[in-house]
């Protein structure tokens, strides 16, 4: 017999009482969270809540109106010193970069089996969208797909995320669920909080473990919330 | 690095080395202070999370209710997962021992020529001793996680399977890296530390070949494998190399993305005190046609390795609930006094106490369930409510008599019983279940107290000997009614 | 832990299960808390064929050992008293595990879930069923309270002791670091862990004696034994006393003269 049908039989053999599915506890209870009731609150709460936790972890955060991220990204790229940004050239944002003519941009446009050591040394950073954003524990939801790749929120030193302050929800349950997320994963979807960071030596917490060593979030709101 | 050359194969310790091991650690004063500090530092950061007793209570409820319930339906779940894994382009193998995981993902990394394989951390590749087998097939498998990275470049295993290498300082971290990385001289600066690593990290998931990563939650209905962690290794290992393996225990798997929302915010708030990690990287298959990165490759090892036991009983059953957030061992004064290496197993403190004797037999650990006071601090801040001091006394059963009419026998079962302890308990049961005799014992013990022995086995070692008193309570009693 | 308390009027009897440890080896703390319950006017029953709880058998995986000690004592308690321990682990092996260890045969079962039912840890009965009021008697005085795990995390005794010893006016209760962490008993473990549990018990002595208290008081006689027992071996002079005696010698009923 095989190993997997060992397994199997194993499993079977024993006696399993029946359980209750704890899908309406697990609702309930994030139903009962203070933070979802604040989900009437307006959006700007949410974002408000958003930012201060993600700062919290260390990211840094810009509000911007809508109209001119754009320009935010410019001074950013100026104030860190980027030379060499990456970006997602067929998306709604990587379009705005190209035609703004944002200096050092790079396309992530082959795949990466030919460009592997260019992308781990000679990239200072990279701009990703995200899918939306959790107030609860100040974390992004970043989707890539085949036109913005997984690689570009992990290897370059800086990454910069655009957040839509509008797609701030409360908890990661309310993301899952409203958001649809089991009818249609993409191949790797992320929750990301923060930069990356080790408390391995000795609990003293440090920055740039393997991922990003900064995170830097442009929080995008309508004109009238600044 | 070529990890052949720098690691060496680290034996478990057997269970009868225990005691002397455990004798060590808390005759080193400076052992026992570090521990103390790294514990009581994790305790209040858990602690600092819940500042609600009803709703951690609530949560843990619920955390245990999912877990039971996934438990319950276990074999339907892994049989959906295994469907819809497949149908996302993830291949799936089974193993009942470590050998035949080791030889499943040996085969894996042989079939394209693997000189490197980077690893994120991953408990059951420890468990099943993979790094022995790669390197015995010379292949390098290098972990990547900073406290996994620092341990196997010491030549150790993990202390702590949250926090590899807690039991060093930076001192000795210094110290490891000035001598065994190439170019770096003597630095105690933290940053300074982790960047050598992540530089020297970096180059290897450019090389590798293969990732290796474990998985902290499957979920049946999608096919998806959930990775938690702060660093960015795991992605890298999932993300970089052309083939990415991933390894689990058969017990992880839930049946829906909702089912783990609640266990991750328990997980990493009773872990390290965290609301959340870094990253929390859901995996739902290998690169697809047109995309431009991502492994070619994946592939999920489900292992076994003594989880069916547990599983056949419906009270061992509750080990599996575990989700190795560690919590018991920061908690256990047992653990704060000896560390992880002592306990000889993957998987030290409470929850090794509990889930070993599945995976190595009870002839290797029945040392270890007898290693506890049954304080139940383990119990009362297990995130999925596993009932460990229980478990315990249960294990201390089956390490010392037959198995039951009617039930099969534990892998090692019996292998603790010595005649000394049958004949205690058996002369305890026939003096305490006859008051009469009863009577007469206290009667004498209290007159010929001076006949009490000076040296009392391990309780004399260090306290004064347990001595009766001059008259027992049924005395005084009697002496107060005749007045 | 919660534990529903029956309302009503005050019992009049009580069961006392002194357990082995304090009928042998601290008798004065049984009479002290026998003293204690008859200064409330409850009559104090003390059924003469009692031994133990059969604890030392449970934990160390002899159920069937535990269960024909436990058998005898199953049978002590006919009338619907409450049953009064002076000790939260001894208690706690009845009230938790006594159920679970005759969970095969219906009548015993039922017979120990009753018995559960009505078995109260001292502190607890004090604070909890008789709702004393007490004040403190004499000098007033600073001491330490270590609670045992079983007590404190199946009994709730901690809290029941704070209850009490606030009470009191004149004794003031010291805090000691690591206070919920155990102090190395855990029964058989002392004896077959000798150098994990001297670590343990060292700690917690030396944690109890750091508070600056004149005394540590306990509810619990393992613990007591097993702390003592290791100042005592480092020639200290710092001792505990156990919770019932400590309450008899330092208090009164409120509102009664001496």
């Amino acid at each position: 017999m095989s190993a997997r049908e060992n397994i199997f039989r194993k499993l079977r053999a024993a006696t399993t009482a029946p359980l209750p599915s704890p899908d309406a506890a697990i609702a309930a209870h994030y139903a009962s969270l203070p933070r979802t009731a604040q989900a009437d609150l307006a959006r700007v709460q949410l974002a408000k809540d958003f930012a201060e936790k993600i700062t919290a972890w260390h990211a840094e955060v810009h509000i911007v109106p809508r109209s001119t991220w754009v320009d935010k990204l410019k001074e950013v790229v100026a104030a860190k010193g980027i030379a060499s940004l990456l970006y997602a050239p067929a998306t709604t944002h990587g379009k705005a970069l190209a035609a703004a003519g944002v200096a050092g941009l790079k396309p992530y446009d082959q795949p990466i089996d030919g460009w592997k050591r260019e992308l781990f040394e000679n990239v200072d950073a990279a701009i990703t969208g995200t899918r939306g954003a959790i107030a609860e524990t100040g974390t992004m939801i970043v989707w890539p797909d085949a036109d913005e790749p997984r690689l570009m929120s992990l290897v370059p030193p800086i990454h910069i995320a655009l957040v839509d302050a509008d797609t701030v929800v409360p908890t990661l349950y309310d993301a899952i669920t409203q958001q649809k997320w089991s009818a249609g994963l993409p191949t790797n979807a992320l929750l990301i909080t923060g930069p990356s960071k080790t408390a391995d030596i000795q609990q003293t917490l440090a920055y740039g473990a393997h991922g990003p060593k900064e995170l830097i979030v442009l929080l995008l709101t309508g004109e009238d919330a600044q | 690095m070529r990890a052949h050359e720098t690691t060496h194969h680290v034996q478990f310790v057997p269970g009868s080395e225990f005691k002397r091991r455990a004798a060590e650690v808390v005759a080193n004063p400076f052992l026992k202070k570090s521990f103390r500090g790294a514990m009581d530092f994790l305790m209040m950061k858990r602690a600092a999370q819940f500042p609600d007793p009803e709703l951690l209570e609530r949560q843990r409820d619920l955390a245990e209710h999912i877990r039971r319930y996934s438990l319950a339906r276990l074999p339907e779940l892994l049989e959906q997962l295994e469907v819809n894994l497949k149908k996302n382009g993830v291949q799936v193998h089974w193993a009942e021992t470590p050998d035949e995981a080791n030889a499943i993902i040996l085969d894996i990394c042989r079939r394209h020529d693997a000189k490197l394989m980077v690893k994120g951390k991953s408990m059951v590749s420890e468990e099943v001793e993979l790094n022995h087998a790669m390197e015995a097939a010379g292949i390098d498998a290098l972990e990547s996680d900073m406290g996994e990275y620092i341990v196997q470049l010491a030549g150790e295993k993990p202390s702590h399977i949250i926090m590899p290498a807690i039991h060093k300082t930076k001192q000795q971290i210094a110290e490891l890296f000035a001598e065994k990385v190439p170019g770096v001289s003597y630095t105690e600066d933290v940053d300074a530390l982790i960047q050598i690593g992540r530089d020297v990290l970096r180059k290897k998931f450019m090389e590798a070949e293969v990732g290796l990563s474990g998985v902290n939650f499957a979920v049946a209905e999608t096919g998806t494998i959930c990775l938690v962690e702060n660093e960015g290794n795991g992605r890298m290992c999932t993300t970089v190399p052309d083939v990415h393996i991933a390894i689990t225990g058969i017990e992880k798997v839930v049946e829906k993305l909702e089912h783990v929302v609640p266990l991750y915010g328990l997980l990493t708030r009773s872990a390290t005190g965290q609301a959340i990690t870094t990253y929390f990287n859901v995996i739902t298959g290998p690169r697809k046609p047109g995309e431009k990165d991502g492994p070619k490759e994946m592939h999920l090892v489900l292992v076994d390795n003594g989880r069916t036991q547990a599983f056949a009983d419906e009270q061992l059953r509750q080990t599996l609930q575990c989700i190795r957030c560690g919590a018991c061992m920061n908690h256990c004064p047992v653990y704060t006094r000896i560390g992880g290496h002592a306990y000889g197993t993957t998987y030290p403190g409470p929850i090794g106490k509990i889930v070993s004797p599945h995976m190595m037999g009870l002839g290797a650990t029945h040392v270890l369930p007898g290693a506890s006071t049954l304080c139940g601090a383990c119990g009362e801040v297990c995130p999925v409510k596993i009932p460990i001091p229980d478990l315990l006394i249960r294990l201390r059963e089956e390490a010392t008599h037959e198995a039951k009419p009617g039930h099969a026998p534990m892998f090692g079962q019996g292998a603790g019983k010595t005649a000394f302890a049958s004949f205690a308990f058996k002369g305890f049961a026939f003096l305490y279940s006859r008051p009469a005799l009863y009577r007469l014992f206290t009667w004498a013990a209290t007159r010929f107290r001076f006949l009490t022995p000076a040296n009392q086995a391990g309780w004399t070692k260090s306290r004064t000997p347990l001595t009766p008193a001059k008259k027992s309570l049924r005395d005084l009693l009697a002496e107060r009614s005749k007045h | 832990m919660d534990r529903h308390y029956p309302a009503g009027p005050r019992p009049t009897d009580v069961y006392f299960f002194a357990t082995c440890l304090v009928d042998l080896f601290c008798p004065e703390a049984g009479m002290d808390a026998i003293q204690l319950l008859e200064r409330e006017g409850i009559r104090v029953h003390f059924p003469a064929d009692q031994t133990c709880c059969g604890q030392p058998a449970y934990t160390s995986g002899y159920a069937d050992q535990a269960r024909a000690v436990a058998r005898v004592q199953l049978d002590l308690f006919p009338n619907d008293w409450p049953v009064i321990v002076p000790s939260g682990s001894c208690g706690g092996m009845i009230r938790h595990h006594y159920p679970k260890l005759f969970a095969d045969d219906v009548a015993l079962k039922a017979k120990a879930e009753a018995l559960s039912g009505r078995v109260f840890e001292l502190t607890e009965f004090f604070v909890k069923v008789l709702k004393v009021n007490w004040k403190g008697s004499g000098n007033s005085k600073k001491v330490a309270l270590h609670t045992s795990c079983s007590a404190r995390r199946e009994m709730g005794t901690h809290l029941h002791a704070r209850e009490l010893l606030a009470q009191l006016g004149n004794v003031e209760l010291l805090n000691h670091s690591h206070e919920s962490e155990c102090c190395g008993f855990g029964g058989t473990f002392a004896v077959r862990q000798p150098d994990i549990s001297a670590s343990m018990a060292g700690d917690k002595a030396d944690a109890l004696k750091e508070t600056g208290a004149e005394k540590f008081v306990s509810a619990d006689g393992g613990c007591l034994m097993n702390i003592d027992g290791t100042l005592e071996k480092r020639r200290d002079s710092f001792r505990g006393e156990h919770l019932a005696s400590f309450l008899w010698h330092n208090t009164e009923r409120a509102g009664e003269k001496e």
